[in-house]
C-alpha cells in the first residue's frame, strides 16, 4: 500500500505525530481545514470508537468531495448520540430513517442527485454492525448488486451497543454480551461460522471494499478518500472498539483496535472488484491473549475457571486470518 | 348490456381476446369493460375472461354469470368444467373446433339453444395458417363478429392493429378476415338449408 | 385522449404525466403492470429525467423513496397486500418525516391464507400510518386521483396512497380519458420541497425526538390531515376547471336526496351498488349511495351531512376488523354519533369473493326492513364454517383451517369462474 509516506517508528508508540509534519503531509484530522462534520458536544460515551471512526471517515469524505456530501444513517448509537432533539452534531446534510434501510435511503438520495444533475454531490451511508450485518443486510446487498453510487461505512463494534450490548452476527465467538452470557460449558457467544461482511461485499464484485481501524488514522483516511474517488457501490468496515460493551478502559480504545489488528483478529485489507489488492501488515505479531485479556467481555476465558481451549480456538481464527490475507511482513499478500 | 364470456387455457390469449373485443367495441363508440378471472393460472390451466359491451357507462363489477355469448377457445374444456353455466337461452356460442356440435356430442344441448346463434370454427388451424402459431383468439373474435353482429369486422381489425404490428398484425388480419368469411358462409348456408 | 386501455396502463400514463423523478419498483400482484409500464417508459425515453430503480424488496422500495424524496425528487412507488405489510416500518417513517411520496396500492387481501385477490385489508391496515388514502371508483378516477395526489402530497408535505381495487380495476380494460401533458403541467407545479438534503444548507432530518416534543410532531401530522379536509375538495374543484371532470373530493352521493336507506362504500363496488340502487329505485325503494373517496383523512362532517337525513344506513366494506366487525363502519358510526340513526355493517368481497347484484339486492332490502344483524357477512358459506367449528370441537388435532376448508368445499371454487 502506497498511502503511508511517513513512518513514525521514532516515537516508539506508533502514534501519528502530525504536528511534526509540513501542513500538506498532515492527515485530514490534523489539518486546519478539516470540516468537523460531527461537531463536539455530542452524547457519545467517553472513549467511543464509533464517534472517532465516524469523525475520521466523514471528515475524510468531506475533504475528498470538497464538502459536497450527504450522509444517511441507520438507527444506532451514532444516530442517537449525535442527534438528540433539538440538537444535531452533523455539519453535513444528514438523514436518519430506520435501522435496516440506510443503504436504500442512500440509493434514493443518489438517484435524486443523479436525476437532478448534481454529479458533484456524493452520498455516504453508515451504520453499526447490527444495522449492517443483520437488519440492514438485505438493503445493503441490493445496493451493492445495483452498484448504486454510495459509500457504505460500517462502524463495527461487534454487538448491539445502543440497546445494551446484545449479540449481533458480528459478535466474535466466546464474547460475553447481554444475550450470550458467560455461563455453561462454552461461555459467551457460540463458535459459529461467522459472517464476514467485507468478503460478502467482495462477492458482489463491487468496485471497492476495505477494512480499517481507528488505530490507523492515515490508513483509514486513505481508504475513505480512495473510495470517494470511485463511482459505484463501495464498502468500508471500520473496527471501532466500544469501552462500554467490551468492558475496556475508555483510554484504551485505540490500543484495543491496534491489538485486534496486530493479533490478526481483525484483518485490515482492501479489495477492488472482488480481489484483495492490499493488506496492512502486522508490525509486531502478538498472541490473541494480549487482545482478549484487557476486555471484560472475554474475562471468563481467564482466571480460576479459565478456558484455554477457547483461547486456542480464537488463536486459530487469528492464525487463519494471517495465512489467508498474508498479514505478516514477510508473507505475500 | 351485452355480456361475453371467453373460456380457454393459459397461453391461448383468452385475456387478450376480451381486451381486443373491448377495444373493438370502443372503436365503434360504445362502452366496454374487459376483465380476466383474476387467477394466477399457468400455461395450460383453464382461464376465463369477460367482456361487457353497452351504449352507456358500465358500472357493474360482478363476474359475468349469465352471459349473452360464449366463446370457447378450447373444446377439451367441455369435459373439464361447465363452460355453459348461466348461458342465456337466446345466447350465442362460438366453439373452436373443426367438428360440428353434433359430432362432439353436443347435439342435444345445441337443440336447447337458437340454432342460428351457434357455430363452430377451426380457429386454431386459422391461427396456424396465417400467424404460424396455434392461437385461436383472433379468428374467434372475427367469427364472433360474423355470428352475432355485435361488433364489426373492421373494428376487430382496428383492435388487431392496435395490439400488434408488422407481420403479426398482417397475419392476424388475414386470419380474422378468413374466419369472418367462414362463419358468414356457414350461417348463410344454414339459413338456406 | 379517450382510449380503451387497462387500468394499470392508464395509471402508469398518468404517473408519467406527473413527471416523477424517482420510481422504485418491486413486483407484487396485482400492482406489476403499473411499474412494468413505467419502467418501459423510462427506458425508452418516453419518461425523461426519471430514475427507475428495481429494488430488492418493498421495504427497500419505500426506503429508496424516502431517500429520494428527502433529496428533493418527486418520488413514486406502487405496492399491494404483503408488499405493503413488508414495508410498513418505512411507511410510517415516510409520513413521520413528512415526505410527500405518492404510492399506488392495488388493493389486495392479506394472508394467510395466501390470496392474490381484491379486498381492502391492506391499505386499511395502514389506517393510522399518517398517510392519506384516496379510493378510486373507476379507472378514470384512479388516473385523476394520482394527478391530484401529487399536488395534495406536496402541498402538505405528507405522503398519499391512491387505492384502486386490485384486478377489478388494475386489470380491467375500460374507457379512460388520459389528459395531455399541457393540462397536467398547468395543474401540477414542479416539486418545491419544504425540506431537502443539500450540502449548501445542511440540515438534519430524522433526529431522535423525546417526550418533550413527540406529541407535537404527531399532532402536526393530524393537523396536516385536517388541512387536507379543506384542500381535497379545493383540489378537486381546480381539477374540474382544468380537466373538465368531476373526480376526487371527499365523498360523493348518488340518488341520496330523498333516500331513507343509504349504502356507504369505497372503491369499485360502488359501481355495482349504483346499478342495484337504480333497479331498486325503479321498484320504489328509497335507496341512495354514499361513496367515500377520502378514507384518510376521514371526512366526518361530510359523511354526517350525507347521512343525517336518512333513516338508516348500511356500510358495505371489503375489510374486517377481526374480533370487532367493520373498519369503515366504525368511522361512519363515529360520524353520525348522536343522530340515533340505525347503522348496519356488511362485510363482503374478502379475498376476491364476487359481490353480485343479487346478493346486494337481498342485503339492501333487509337493511331497508331493518331485519339485518348489526354485522352481516355477505355470501358466507355457513355450512363450511360450522363444519370446521364442529371438527375443532371433535378433534384436538383438527389440522390447518384453510386446507380443511378447501377440502370441504371440494376445491372446485378455483376452477369456477370469478
Amino acid at each position: 500500500m502506497g498511502f503511508q509516506t511517513v513512518k513514525f517508528y521514532q516515537t516508539g508508540t506508533f502514534t501519528v505525530g502530525n504536528r511534526l509534519l509540513a501542513p500538506d503531509e498532515r492527515s485530514v484530522q490534523a489539518g486546519e481545514m478539516r470540516s468537523n462534520s460531527i461537531s463536539s458536544g455530542h452524547r457519545a460515551c467517553q472513549g467511543c470508537g464509533e464517534a472517532l471512526g465516524a469523525r475520521y471517515a466523514i471528515d475524510a469524505a468531506m475533504a475528498e468531495s470538497n464538502g459536497q456530501l450527504i450522509a444517511a444513517n441507520a438507527t444506532g448509537c451514532l444516530e442517537v448520540f449525535s442527534t438528540p432533539y433539538p440538537e444535531s452534531s452533523w455539519q453535513v446534510p444528514w438523514i436518519h430513517s430506520l435501522f435496516g434501510n440506510a443503504p436504500a435511503v442512500a440509493t434514493g438520495i443518489a438517484a435524486a442527485l443523479k436525476v437532478k444533475g448534481k454529479h458533484d454531490v456524493r452520498v455516504v451511508a453508515q451504520g453499526g454492525d447490527g444495522g449492517t450485518t443483520d437488519i440492514g443486510f438485505g438493503c445493503l446487498s441490493g445496493m451493492f448488486e445495483r452498484n448504486d453510487d454510495v459509500l457504505y461505512i460500517c462502524y463495527d463494534n461487534e454487538a448491539y451497543m445502543n440497546t445494551g450490548v446484545q449479540r449481533s452476527s458480528a459478535t466474535p465467538p466466546a464474547a460475553r454480551t447481554a444475550t450470550t452470557m458467560p455461563v455453561g460449558n462454552e461461555p459467551g457467544n457460540v463458535f459459529g461460522q461467522g459472517k464476514n461482511l467485507p468478503e460478502i461485499a467482495m462477492a458482489h464484485g463491487i468496485p471497492y471494499v476495505a477494512t480499517a481501524t481507528v488505530a490507523d488514522l492515515r490508513d483509514l483516511e486513505y481508504k475513505v478518500r480512495k473510495a470517494m474517488k470511485i463511482r459505484g457501490a463501495r464498502y468500508i468496515q471500520i473496527f471501532v472498539p466500544c469501552p462500554l460493551g467490551w468492558g475496556t478502559a475508555s483510554d484504551a480504545t485505540i490500543l484495543m483496535a491496534r491489538l485486534a489488528k496486530e493479533t490478526g483478529t481483525f484483518p485490515v485489507f482492501e479489495a477492488e472488484y472482488g480481489e484483495v489488492t492490499g493488506v496492512l501488515k502486522i508490525r509486531n505479531k502478538l498472541p490473541v491473549e494480549e487482545y482478549l485479556k484487557p476486555q471484560k467481555r472475554f474475562a471468563h476465558l481467564f482466571g480460576k475457571h479459565a478456558h484455554p481451549e477457547m483461547i486456542a480456538r480464537l488463536q486459530a481464527i487469528a492464525d487463519r486470518n494471517i495465512r489467508k490475507y498474508g498479514l505478516l511482513q514477510d508473507q505475500e499478500s | 348490456m351485452f355480456e361475453v364470456r371467453i373460456h380457454g387455457r393459459g397461453g391461448q390469449g383468452v385475456v387478450t381476446a376480451t381486451e381486443m373485443l373491448s377495444v373493438a367495441a370502443f372503436e365503434e363508440g360504445r362502452h366496454a369493460q374487459a376483465f380476466p378471472s383474476f387467477g394466477s393460472e399457468r400455461t395450460g390451466a383453464p382461464v376465463v375472461a369477460f367482456c361487457r359491451i353497452d351504449d352507456k357507462e358500465i358500472r357493474l363489477r360482478e363476474p359475468i354469470m349469465q352471459p349473452d355469448a360464449l366463446i370457447i377457445q378450447d373444446p377439451t374444456l367441455l369435459h373439464q368444467i361447465n363452460v355453459f353455466a348461466g348461458l342465456k337461452p337466446e345466447g350465442y356460442v362460438l366453439l373452436n373446433t373443426h367438428h360440428s356440435f353434433e359430432s362432439i356430442g353436443l347435439g342435444d344441448f345445441a337443440k336447447t339453444l337458437r340454432p342460428e346463434r351457434l357455430c363452430t370454427l377451426p380457429a386454431t388451424e386459422l391461427g396456424l395458417k396465417h400467424v404460424g402459431r396455434p392461437i385461436p383468439n383472433v379468428p374467434l373474435l372475427a367469427g364472433f363478429a360474423a355470428l352475432s353482429g355485435i361488433i364489426r369486422l373492421e373494428s376487430v381489425i382496428k383492435a388487431i392493429n392496435e395490439k400488434f404490428s408488422g407481420k403479426v398484425a398482417e397475419g392476424n388480419v388475414n386470419a380474422a378476415t378468413e374466419a369472418y368469411a367462414l362463419v358468414k358462409k356457414e350461417m348463410e348456408e344454414r339459413a338456406h338449408a | 385522449m379517450l382510449k380503451q386501455t387497462e387500468g394499470s396502463k392508464a395509471v402508469a400514463e398518468a404517473i408519467a404525466l406527473c413527471r416523477p423523478e424517482v420510481i422504485c419498483a418491486y413486483p407484487i400482484s396485482p400492482q406489476t403492470h403499473i411499474v412494468e409500464a413505467l419502467g418501459e417508459m423510462v427506458k425508452s425515453g418516453e419518461l425523461p429525467k426519471c430514475e427507475f430503480i428495481n429494488v430488492e424488496s418493498e421495504f427497500a422500495a419505500m426506503s429508496v423513496a424516502i431517500g429520494s424524496s428527502a433529496a428533493g425528487a418527486r418520488s413514486y412507488t406502487a405496492t399491494a397486500s404483503q408488499g405493503l405489510l413488508f414495508m410498513v416500518e418505512a411507511v410510517y417513517n415516510a409520513s413521520g418525516l413528512g415526505l410527500p411520496i405518492v404510492m399506488t396500492v392495488a388493493n389486495r387481501a392479506i394472508g394467510a391464507p395466501i390470496n392474490i385477490w381484491n379486498d381492502h385489508s391492506d391499505s386499511l391496515s395502514q389506517r393510522d400510518s399518517g398517510w392519506m388514502q384516496l379510493f378510486a371508483e373507476t379507472n378514470q378516477e384512479a388516473v385523476d386521483l394520482h394527478i391530484q395526489a401529487f399536488k395534495l402530497a406536496e402541498e402538505l408535505s405528507m405522503p398519499i396512497m391512491v387505492c384502486m381495487d386490485g384486478f377489478i380495476l388494475t386489470h380491467a380494460f375500460e374507457r379512460v380519458d388520459i389528459p395531455s401533458q399541457e393540462q397536467v403541467d398547468a395543474y401540477l407545479p414542479p416539486f418545491d420541497p419544504r425540506q431537502m438534503l443539500d450540502p449548501a444548507e445542511p440540515i438534519s432530518i430524522g433526529a431522535m425526538v423525546g417526550p418533550e416534543a413527540f406529541m407535537e410532531v404527531k399532532y402536526l401530522a393530524h393537523a396536516k390531515q385536517l388541512q387536507a379536509l379543506e384542500l381535497i375538495p379545493q383540489l378537486a374543484a381546480e381539477f374540474k376547471q382544468t380537466f373538465g371532470r368531476d373526480s376526487g373530493g371527499l365523498v360523493r352521493t348518488y340518488r341520496a336526496d330523498d333516500a331513507e336507506t343509504m349504502i356507504v362504500a369505497m372503491g369499485s363496488v360502488l359501481g355495482t351498488i349504483k346499478d342495484v340502487v337504480d333497479e331498486m329505485r325503479e321498484q320504489g325503494h328509497k335507496v341512495g349511495v354514499l361513496g367515500i373517496i377520502s378514507y384518510r383523512p376521514f371526512p366526518l362532517q361530510q359523511v354526517r351531512e350525507a347521512l343525517v337525513n336518512c333513516k338508516r344506513f348500511l356500510v358495505l366494506e371489503k375489510s374486517l376488523a377481526v374480533g370487532m366487525g367493520g373498519i369503515v363502519a366504525t368511522d361512519v358510526r363515529m360520524a353520525v354519533r348522536g343522530t340515533g340513526l340505525k347503522g348496519y355493517t356488511a362485510i363482503a368481497g374478502l379475498g376476491g369473493r364476487p359481490i353480485p347484484k343479487t346478493s346486494l339486492h337481498k342485503l339492501f332490502l333487509e337493511a331497508e326492513q331493518e331485519s339485518l344483524e348489526p354485522v352481516t357477512f355477505v355470501d358466507l358459506d355457513w355450512d363450511a364454517v360450522n363444519k370446521q367449528l364442529e371438527r375443532e370441537r371433535q378433534n384436538r388435532h383438527s389440522g390447518p383451517i384453510a386446507e380443511n376448508m378447501l377440502h370441504d368445499k371440494g376445491m372446485s371454487t378455483a376452477a369456477k369462474f370469478g
